[in-house]
Parts: C-alpha cells; structure tokens; sequence
C-alpha cells in the first residue's frame, strides 16, 4: 500500500503540473478566451479524481469496467483536459490547440471516448441526470464502477439538478459520487447576489444524500473524502469549498476571470507564482 | 409477434396507448437489455401489465421529465435499449433541451413515445393537446419522426423503432376506440409510405388520426367523380421524397392532412421538398390553425379545424376546381 504522504504529495505536483499547462492553454485560446476561474477550482478536485481515485486504463479508454466521470459544469475544461493527458488520454501537445479552429478540445466538452472525453456538456444542469442513468447502467450489468459528476454551485440555480439529486436518492445509488464545486460565483456575480445556494450541504443532505463537507483545494482532504464514498450506503455528495481562479493573485475570488483572455504579462506572473509554490 | 385481423380488431377497440402497452410487452420478452422509462405515467402509457411482467425493465422516474431523458440517455451510452414515455407535451416539450444535448448532439439512442397526441385531451385544455411536437422534434438533427395511422401501426412503429439505426419520436394520436386503417398485417417500413389508394386527380399524404379520415374523404370525393390517392406519411422524418416525387407527376393537387399545428408538421415537411421540384402542383396543407383554441370534446375540436371527412373532402374539392 502506498504511503498516504507520498500520494498526497504525487497529487498536489500533479495539480501544480495541471496548473502550468493550463496557463499555457489560456494563453493558445488567445483572444477566444478560457474560463478561467471555474477551471482553476476545480482542478486540485479533478487531479485527485484522474491520479489517484478513478479506475482507468487509458491504453483501453473504452475499457467497461472504468470508472465514469461527467464534467456537468462543462465550462471547467481547462481542470479536465489536463486531467486527461497527465494521465495519458490526451497527449500533451494537443492541449496546445485548445481554442484553436480544428481542434477536439472545444471551450465546452465535445464526446470523444478516444481521448477519454466521456459525454457532451455545457449547457448547465444535466449531468447529473446522464450520471444516474450511467450508475443504474452499472447495477443492471452487475459491474462495480462508479459515476463521478462534478457541478458547479451556480448550475444549482437549474432545476433539473434538484430532480436529479431526488432520484439519486430514490434509487439508492451508491456508486454514484457528486462533487460540488463551491466556488460561490457564478457568471456575472457571487451566488448571493445572483441567485442565493446557501446550505448547499444540508440541501443535499434533505434530498437524501451523503454529504460530506471539505476544503477543495487540500488534496489530502479530497483524497480522504473520495476514498470515504467507497464504504457508505446511498448516493453521495461531496461539497468542495474551493475559489474561483485559484492558485494566481491576480484571479482568485476575482469573477473577471469567469471567461476571460490572458495577457503575456499576467502569464508571466502566473508562471512566477506558480514557480514560488514549488 | 401476433399481427393478424383478429389482434387488430382488438387494439382497435383498446386505442393506441394500450396498443403500444401491448408492444411492450412483447418486447419484454425479446430483449434482455431492454428497459421502459415513465414520468409517472405508466397507467396512461399501457404499461401496467408490462411493469408487472417485467419490473426490472420498468423504471418511473417521477414527475420530472428532463431527468428522464437525461436517465435514458445515460442508460442508452451504456448499450440498454431505452424506451421513454409520457403524455406528449412532457415528452416532448419540458425536455427539448435535455432531448438536444442528450438523445441529439450525442447521439445516444432512445425511442420517445409521445402519448394522445393531438387533440383527443381536448377536455384537458391544451397544457395536454399537442399541437407542435412533430414541428419541434423534426427539428432536432438525428431523431426519426413517425406518426402511426392506427393501433396496429403503432405495434409496427414500436417493434421497429427498437431496430432502427437512429433515435425515434413516435407520437401517438387518436381515442377509443381507434379505427383501424389496415385491416390486416402489412409492410411497415420507417421512411417508407404506403399507398393505401391509388387515384389520378389528386394525392393526399397524411399521417396519424388524419390517414382514416383521408381515406373517407377520398370515398366521398370519388362520388363526386374525383379519382383521390391516400398515402400514409407515417413517417415525417426522413421524409419519403420519392413517393412525393411520384405524386407530384401524376396529381393535379397535392394535399397533405394532420391532426398537427399547419406549421412544422407533415404539411410543411412535404412542401420543403415539393417546393423543390420542376413542374409540381399546388399544395392544400390541411391541418390545425396556428392557435390555442377553446377547450372542447375532441370530435368538436377536430370540427372546428375542418377535419372530419367531409370537411376534408369539401376543402380538397374548392381547392382542386379553383386551378
């Protein structure tokens, strides 16, 4: 068994490679733009998923007893492709044409189970719908893996999610894990003064869930609470406080960088600043 | 399965939605990974006896119609073969975003069956006729669009839908009973329309309740000496262009007849191509008016938008000696 340390360890360079490579995606998107912010909470989340949690074999990306993974909030590529080529899916230099006509990584998820690109998402509000008819996929064929849809605080502005999370519930889907990215933004505001989600946590939990609560950004924390959901009855939901844009001075917190270009300056002081931590 | 006069008789008697009821349970016993998706609807769909034959195939997902597409497809990508069902407006409308994404952009693989169709809820009110459903499905690229003619189409329909290569919307129209415009077991071929009859002055293509009450036009045109064919677009989408193609050069008046808004539906289907091709005749698209209407009983309804025979058949005459 590994040592937790060195797995912890292992993640958080993971992350911090993930980091730097989507700083370098931004900047191919050019004036396109990237969303930015959305894609910086998410990634500690993503990297633990991909390098440590999730069954895989990327040598077989069609492989039938993989674990699943949904990106319901499919604005967050820039954490999800880098997660799928530091674990090989796609390789490295194809994150370079991110934003770019003829690329497959499009500013939403485009279906591509090659590449490991598991479903189209984008339009807020359905993954999790696709994930319990993936899990109840998974019961009727007696196979153990399990379904990972990540959402966003804002997409739980749609209603569909809350039809979603009663259905979780009713059929009693124990491999099936939601991870909410609490970032507290959403595109044009703070969930306050947009569309309030407070109690995110005890929503869940009055939908029937397993709630778990954590800092998304200690991986030792997501790692844990991952490894958790693996012994409890029920659908399970992980509620992530994370920040928007985190990991850069310049965008944590800050909802300019929802969906926004990076200038070669502020590349330049990400890079620092990503150098500073390692 | 069993397809012979005395089955048809039967569904004809029971209506479409206990017909497809009767389709699912032959389905049941054919496919293992077949499984049938209801928003709280099983009762209206048919799907009692089928829910209790096969409760492992059965899944009612509540009151909540975009998580049932969103399930189905989810179930479709890994290799079930989905079914969903219920009254047409749910079907169809409240999920067409969730019928986009999931069952179009991705291409996953679901039959939607679209319950009392039409008007035939007319007492409901319109939250529950449907008026614009094949306009908006034939809209979505990658999703086959029937409207069967009667009970035993509607068999046909369902038990080829779960073949065809592609997603199918199958709308179901008609009361009880629901008179039976094949007699007997035919040919039933998505894409492909039969000619039920065959006349030299004038073509009408109509699908769904609209095939029978065509075909008695077509008796009450033919004392008045004009020679009708009937044609049975039970599919909308692809459309059948050769059968259109056929018509337009040998018909003086080509006239399309549904239990559909004028707009979207068979009639604007068959023009798209028609309006294509050299030399055609004049199109009469027959079909609902571009409004919500008054509530009503449903043969007072279909009055109202000129589609009982007669009134068809006296639209189709004005028409024709005006040309």
């Amino acid at each position: 068994m590994k040592d937790h340390n060195k797995i912890i360890m292992n993640l958080e360079n993971m992350a911090r490679r993930m980091r730097r490579r989507m700083l370098d995606m931004a900047v191919s998107a050019g004036a396109n733009s990237s969303h930015f912010g959305g894609g910086l909470s998410i990634i500690d989340i993503t990297a633990t998923l991909y390098g440590e949690i999730m069954n895989l074999n990327p040598e077989n990306p069609e492989w039938e007893e993989r674990d699943r993974f949904i990106l319901s909030k499919g604005h967050g590529v820039l954490g999800y492709y880098t997660a799928l080529s530091e674990v090989g899916f796609i390789p490295e230099e194809d994150l370079e044409t991110f934003g770019k006509n003829g690329t497959y990584l499009y500013g939403h998820p485009v279906m591509n189970r090659s590449k490991g690109i598991e479903f189209s998402n984008g339009s807020l509000g359905m993954g999790l719908s696709l994930g319990i008819g993936v899990a109840l996929a998974g019961k009727r064929k007696k196979m153990d893996y399990k379904v990972y849809v990540l959402l966003g605080d804002g997409e739980c502005n749609e209603g569909s999610v809350w039809e979603a999370a009663m259905a979780g519930s009713h059929f009693q889907l124990d491999n099936l894990v939601a991870i909410l990215d609490r970032n507290n933004f959403q595109q044009t505001g703070s969930n306050k003064d947009i569309m309030s989600v407070e109690n995110l946590a005890s929503k869940w939990e009055s939908f029937g869930w397993n709630v778990s609560e954590i800092d998304g950004h200690n991986i030792s924390e997501i790692y844990d609470a991952l490894k958790a959901v693996k012994n409890q009855k029920g659908p399970n939901a992980i509620v992530a406080r994370t920040i928007k844009g985190k990991g850069f001075s310049f965008s944590e917190n800050n909802n300019d960088w929802h969906h926004a270009a990076l200038s070669s300056s502020q590349y330049e002081v990400a890079l620092k600043e990503l150098d500073d931590i390692s | 399965m069993l397809i012979n006069k005395s089955t048809i008789k039967m569904w004809s008697r029971i209506g479409s939605r206990a017909s497809f009821g009767m389709a699912a349970l032959e389905l049941g016993k054919e496919y293992e990974d077949l499984i049938i998706l209801t928003g709280d609807t099983s009762t209206s769909a048919g799907l009692d006896r089928f829910k209790k034959s096969f409760p492992e195939k059965f899944l009612d997902v509540g009151i909540a119609e975009q998580n049932m597409i969103g399930i189905a497809a989810g179930l479709s990508s890994e290799g079930q073969k989905v079914i969903t069902t219920t009254f047409t407006p749910f079907q169809t409308m409240r999920c067409c975003e969730q019928i986009k994404v999931n069952i179009g952009y991705m291409n996953h693989k679901v039959c939607m069956v679209g319950l009392a169709s039409g008007l035939v809820l007319g007492m409901l009110g319109y939250t529950h006729c449907s008026i614009e459903d094949v306009s908006i499905m034939r809209s979505i690229p990658g999703i086959t669009v029937i409207s069967p003619a009667d009970c035993g189409a509607t068999v046909k329909a369902t038990l080829a839908a779960l073949e065809h290569k592609q997603s199918v919307y199958i709308r179901l129209t008609g009361g009880t009973p629901n008179p039976p415009v094949y007699k007997d077991d035919f040919d039933f071929n998505i894409g492909k329309a039969n000619i039920l009859r065959k006349g030299n002055d004038i073509s009408i293509f109509a699908c769904g309740t609209m095939v029978f009450n065509s075909l008695e036009a077509a008796d009450i045109l033919k004392v008045g000496g004009l020679d009708v064919s009937v044609i049975d677009m039970h599919t909308i989408k692809p459309i059948d262009k050769e059968a259109i193609e056929k018509a337009s050069k040998s018909s003086g008046l080509i006239v399309t007849v549904e239990e559909h808004s004028i707009i979207g539906g068979l009639g604007s289907a068959v023009s798209e191509y028609l309006c294509t091709l050299n030399d055609k005749p004049p199109l009469l698209a027959l079909g609902l008016p571009d409004e919500y209407g008054s509530a009503g009983e449903y043969r007072s309804l279909l009055e109202k938008s000129k589609l009982i025979p007669d009134q068809i058949a006296n639209s189709i005459a004005n028409r024709f000696s005006s040309i």
